[in-house]
């Protein structure tokens, strides 16, 4: 996993406690020095990012012009701006699109060795995840809100709380969708081949997700529904609503606590899963 | 007909591959379907917000929808794995088409054809043929034929952008997804009304690189429209031009990119 032959960190072994807090830290580092190794199709990924977010924010803002009241789902024009190319810098640092990892190892059989590791693959593979998200933070979430910044006026938060209320939310979306992500992948111990499972993830997640429109455009009890009952919404548009101030201070933070609960619920269920999967898994292969 | 007999061979492959893992392929089969269905979602939401958008009507706006989701379906089936290239070029298992005697592209593009997306060609056409219907279109015989060619036409056009941002990875491996901002943006971009867009970035879009000719012209010209942006009325019958046009520089990149390549190092 360490590309370039990188010193691999050693672990300590003092105390259990300061052991595994080490192993993690070290697993972020080498998910984070993982990705840093691709740098052009960091460029590349960057360039895409910013072109959608000019695709979707000219469309939302035509929808704002001809709306009475130029506010569509409640969201001024600035607002909606802050929106799309948030959303498009965030997009790449929960990563919805593209990892089949565990699904891939469970098929060919490499999954065996995950398993003989002191650490459990779901830890694992979170502090990876959580290395990949901070490189993805440092690098691809900044260029289109730059990019934004410059050709649209974007709203400025007001409160105090937005930015690190937003930071917090964004953290958390991450967790929910690596594990959103662990569990889509994990059918591949009953399925062997999880493509179709990750196809109608990745469909899923970036509708209702919040990605291509602001769900506040759906009818309202519909939104509501796919907040409580889904893990969905917690991936994007609560980010989202959390730094263009969509709401007062107090859903605002709520939003964010049910993200809190969507955390806990998807981790536990994948690990859950994990235990349901070790003890029925044939390794492929011979 | 021994060539022929080979690329059977390769399409029998997938199909006895997808029949294998079943329950994956039927998944996959109906999450290809939903994606459709969102596009088309995806516009329509918009007009909860408000009656029009960018001066087009929701029917109006269908129409667009539906030529260029049916179009890009096409396209999609019968070349998007194309842009599997990356991967086989970064391998050098490329390599292993370049030596059989079968052509490269044909081979590349039936090594993994999705019948996973069969059934979104088929729905993108009953969305296109729904928005002909709830349109009132004064058929001429001009326009008869524009309605069959037009999608095609967009199917040729999404099909070169494919090829071209797929060649990329001859000369830049690590290009990974810039092409989607062609690909799917370029169904994005041809899925609203165009006049939506900023001057410089429709400019780009829709005329240097052609787009305005895979949807929103073609329905203009559809529904008898002028259009609001300065072209003339026959300007979405030239979409057939405009998509050949496209074809033959796609030939020209993915024949050059072919010859640069020189396989991998280790």
């Amino acid at each position: 996993m360490v590309p370039g032959g990188a010193s691999v960190p050693t672990i300590s072994r003092i105390g259990p406690f300061r052991g595994s807090t080490t192993t993690f830290g070290a697993l972020i580092g080498s998910g984070f020095r993982r990705y840093a190794t691709y740098r052009q199709a960091t460029i590349a990924g960057t360039f895409t990012n910013t072109v959608f977010g000019f695709l979707r924010c000219y469309v939302l803002l035509a929808v704002a012009a001809s709306t009475a009241g130029g506010q569509p789902g409640g969201y001024d024009a600035r607002q909606l701006a802050t929106y799309v190319w948030v959303g498009q810098g965030l997009l790449s640092v929960i990563g919805i699109w593209g990892w089949t990892e565990l699904a891939d190892r469970i098929r060919s059989g490499d999954i065996a060795a995950d398993l003989l590791r002191p650490v459990s693959p779901l830890v694992a593979y979170l502090a990876a995840d959580l290395g990949r998200a901070l490189y993805a933070m440092l690098t691809r979430f900044g260029p289109p809100l730059v990019a934004g910044a410059i050709f649209f006026p974007l709203h400025t938060p007001v409160r105090w709380q937005t930015v690190p209320l937003f930071a917090i939310s964004a953290v958390l979306a991450v967790t929910i969708c690596f594990g959103c992500r662990y569990l889509v992948n994990a059918t591949a111990y009953w399925l062997q081949d999880a493509r179709g499972p990750i196809t109608f993830w990745t469909l899923c997640s970036g509708v209702l997700g919040g990605l291509y429109f602001p769900l506040r455009l759906l009818p309202e009890e519909f939104t509501v529904a796919l907040w409580v009952a889904t893990p969905l919404p917690s991936l994007l548009q609560t980010p989202l609503d959390v730094i263009s101030e969509r709401d007062g201070p107090a859903l605002q933070a709520g939003l964010v606590a049910l993200q809190v609960v969507w955390a806990v619920v998807t981790l536990g269920l994948a690990a859950w899963v994990q235990r349901r999967a070790e003890r029925r898994l044939v390794v492929q292969g011979g | 007909m021994g060539e022929l007999r080979a690329y059977a061979a390769l399409a029998g492959a997938q199909a006895r591959s997808a029949a294998t893992y079943r329950w994956s392929f039927v998944t996959e089969m109906l999450a290809n379907m939903g994606g459709t269905v969102f596009d088309a979602l995806a516009v329509l939401v918009l007009f909860r917000a408000t009656p029009t958008v960018g001066g087009f009507s929701l029917r109006e706006a269908v129409l667009i929808v539906g030529l260029s989701s049916a179009g890009f379906a096409l396209a999609d089936f019968s070349v998007g794995n194309v842009d599997r290239l990356k991967t086989y070029v970064r391998a050098g298992t490329l390599d292993a088409v370049l030596v059989r005697p079968l052509a490269a592209l044909p081979q590349l593009l039936l090594m993994d054809i999705p019948l996973r997306k069969a059934l979104r060609v088929v729905l993108g056409f009953t969305l296109l043929g729904g928005a002909v219907v709830i349109n009132d279109v004064a058929w001429t015989p001009a326009r008869v034929l524009l309605v069959v060619l037009a999608p095609i036409a967009a199917a040729v056009f999404f099909s070169s952008i494919f090829v071209s941002s797929a060649s990329l990875a001859f000369w830049w491996v690590d290009s990974g997804e810039i092409g989607s901002a062609f690909t799917y943006g370029g169904r994005d971009f041809t899925a609203y009304p165009i006049t939506v867009f900023g001057d410089t970035f429709r400019g780009l879009f829709a005329y240097a690189l052609g787009f305005a000719f895979v949807a929103y012209q073609p329905a203009l010209a559809l529904l008898g429209r002028t259009d609001p942006l300065g072209l003339p009325p026959w300007s979405g019958f030239l979409s057939p031009l405009v998509a050949g046009v496209a074809a033959v520089l796609a030939a020209v990149v993915w024949r050059a990119g072919i010859r640069h390549y020189r396989s991998t190092g280790s």
